[in-house]
């Protein structure tokens, strides 16, 4: 008797369309939200200015880079240039080395599943620091404090990779299956054995993967920290642009392409290889 | 051997997952731990080594009473405590055999199994365990290159390694298929045997309980139902651990299973 109102619900509900609720359940937030989108992307495209005469004469210097670029020259400064890559690419790798060593264990100490809270907090704090300060404000501070040249190139790279490096760490620790390392615990594992036999695993090929990823934007940060005299590759190409000598920086700036392109491949195959 | 006297753990949120639990296991007795979903019953085997801190209550171990034992103390007791887990919870990307060397880093320093320079003795008791599972040619092999039920041997050999006086074997079979599951349980309780040790399994599979252990203990809303051997399993005693089913179809498989077990 009482399966009969039952039956007659499903029966009503048969042969009606189904839709899939929309995502904001209220319609008129839905459509408040669309409708105020829509007005904010127009108000926002009608308040840029172009000035479309100062755009054609600009087109003709954008020319005249271009075509300097068409033509690089790699000989008259290659001295510089030799000396710029070279600097360059000791401050990436050993700010790298550096900044990787440092972050391990800061992002131990960061992951919030095997750290003790003051220890989390004290880690959590100096990656907040580290990513807070841009690399730009950092290398004018270093080299106020050092002068010009590499080692504050390198002292800023090294900095920011500490930040960079930890906290992706840190997020990927805690991430890991706790199983394995709950089994490595009830083996008696003292602290350090369990990290290294039950976190350590898992987190490698990430580290690894995340080393070579830094190097990579150590490089290329390498490249801009020399416009504010922190030495490197940067350095060089700043000196090229302020003696309007586009061929030189395009020789430079094709370098740079190339050598980031060459990490990406060398960082593919050895990611490949410790997975 | 261990004694449980008056185990409680409630959780945060509230959930009494073990109530007052008393229980006496004698050194060599296989017992298996069965109960519904939520009974407990990984509650109970993790508070014994403390993965889970028990909220009050006792354990002794021997003599050594464990819920008040410092971290160092506690790490030393451990290695007298082998622990088998349901989804084998090897390390993946480390070899078989560093897997099973991870048993015994509760007895070599920080520098010793960070270079993996285990002392030769341990290495030939891990050689002599995977020849016993017979996974002696995959000692170089990765975890991950196995099957479930050689995993799980792996995770056997991890457990004995430890030199344990007890294993706490937490649904060695529940990820693996009906034959697997019972040369592992034949493994483990064959194991216990040659080696005396004590053992509790934690086990849904009430038929597979039946065949190999010597002593079953029910376990209801953390509370202990049963406490027997496990030809008294019937179906009243069943349906008071996990209600009101149709048993008698379970227990019937039982004796056939026996019987083929008996045959050859």
């Amino acid at each position: 008797m009482t399966t009969a109102p039952i039956a007659s619900e499903l029966d009503l509900l048969i042969g009606t369309k189904w839709k899939k609720p929309s995502f904001i359940q209220r319609p008129w937030l839905r459509w408040g939200l669309i409708i105020g989108f829509v007005i904010y992307l127009i108000a926002a495209i009608s308040s840029v200015e172009v000035n479309w005469a100062r755009v054609y004469e600009g087109l003709e210097r954008g020319a005249a880079f271009i075509k300097a670029f068409m033509a690089p020259d790699f000989v008259s400064r290659w001295t510089d240039i030799r000396d710029g890559m070279l600097e360059s690419l000791i401050m990436t790798v050993a700010s790298t080395v550096v900044g990787v060593l440092i972050s391990i264990p800061i992002g131990l100490g960061a992951a919030r599943n095997i750290a003790p809270l003051p220890v989390y907090l004290l880690c959590r704090g100096i990656i907040a620091i580290s990513r807070a300060l841009q690399e730009i404000i950092v290398a004018i501070l270093l080299v106020a404090i050092f002068g010009f040249g590499p080692l504050a190139g390198f002292l800023t790279l090294s900095f920011a990779s500490i930040g960079f490096m930890s906290k992706l760490l840190a997020e990927d620790i805690e991430s890991t299956d706790k199983v394995p390392a709950e089994a490595i615990k009830a083996t008696g594992a003292s602290w350090l054995q369990w990290v290294n036999y039950g976190v350590q695993p898992q987190v490698f090929p990430r580290l690894v993967g995340l080393s070579m990823y830094r190097l990579d934007i150590n490089f290329r940060e390498s490249a801009i920290l020399g416009l504010v005299g922190a030495g490197g590759i940067g350095a060089t190409l700043n000196t090229a642009f302020d003696r309007y000598e586009f061929d030189t920086a395009a020789a430079i700036l094709i370098l740079i392409i190339g050598t980031v392109m060459a990490l990406e491949y060398i960082s593919g195959i050895i990611r490949a290889r410790v997975q | 051997m261990l004694r449980l006297v008056e185990l409680t753990k409630t959780y945060p949120t509230g959930d009494q997952a073990l109530k007052a639990v008393n229980l006496e296991v004698p050194a060599g007795q296989v017992l298996a731990l069965i109960g519904p979903s939520g009974a407990g019953k990984s509650t109970l085997i993790r508070c014994i080594n403390r993965l889970v801190e028990p909220t009050s209550g006792k354990v002794y171990l021997g003599d050594v009473e464990l819920t008040t034992l410092g971290s160092s103390a506690l790490r030393r007791e451990r290695r007298r405590m082998g622990m088998i887990f349901q989804e084998y919870a090897l390390v993946e990307r480390l070899t078989v055999m560093e897997n099973v060397l991870s048993g015994r880093l509760g007895y070599v320093g920080f520098w010793r199994s960070f270079l993996r320079k285990f002392p030769q003795a341990d290495i030939d008791e891990a050689f002599r365990l995977l020849d016993r599972v017979g996974l002696l040619d995959m000692a170089d092999k990765r975890a991950d290159e196995l099957s479930g039920g050689q995993r799980q041997r792996v995770g056997i050999c991890r457990a004995l390694i430890q030199d344990p006086a007890l294993l706490l074997v937490d649904e060695p079979t529940a990820s693996l298929d009906p034959k697997t599951s019972r040369q592992i349980m034949r493994l483990i309780c064959e194991l216990c045997e040659e080696r005396g040790l004590a053992a509790i399994i934690n086990i849904h599979d009430v038929a597979l309980a039946q065949i190999f252990v010597q002593r079953v203990i029910g376990l209801r809303f953390g509370a202990i139902e049963f406490d027997g051997k496990p030809d008294e399993l019937t179906p009243e005693v069943l349906t008071t651990i996990y209600g009101e089913e149709d048993w008698e179809q379970t227990i019937e498989e039982v004796d056939e299973e026996e019987l083929d077990e008996a045959a050859p």
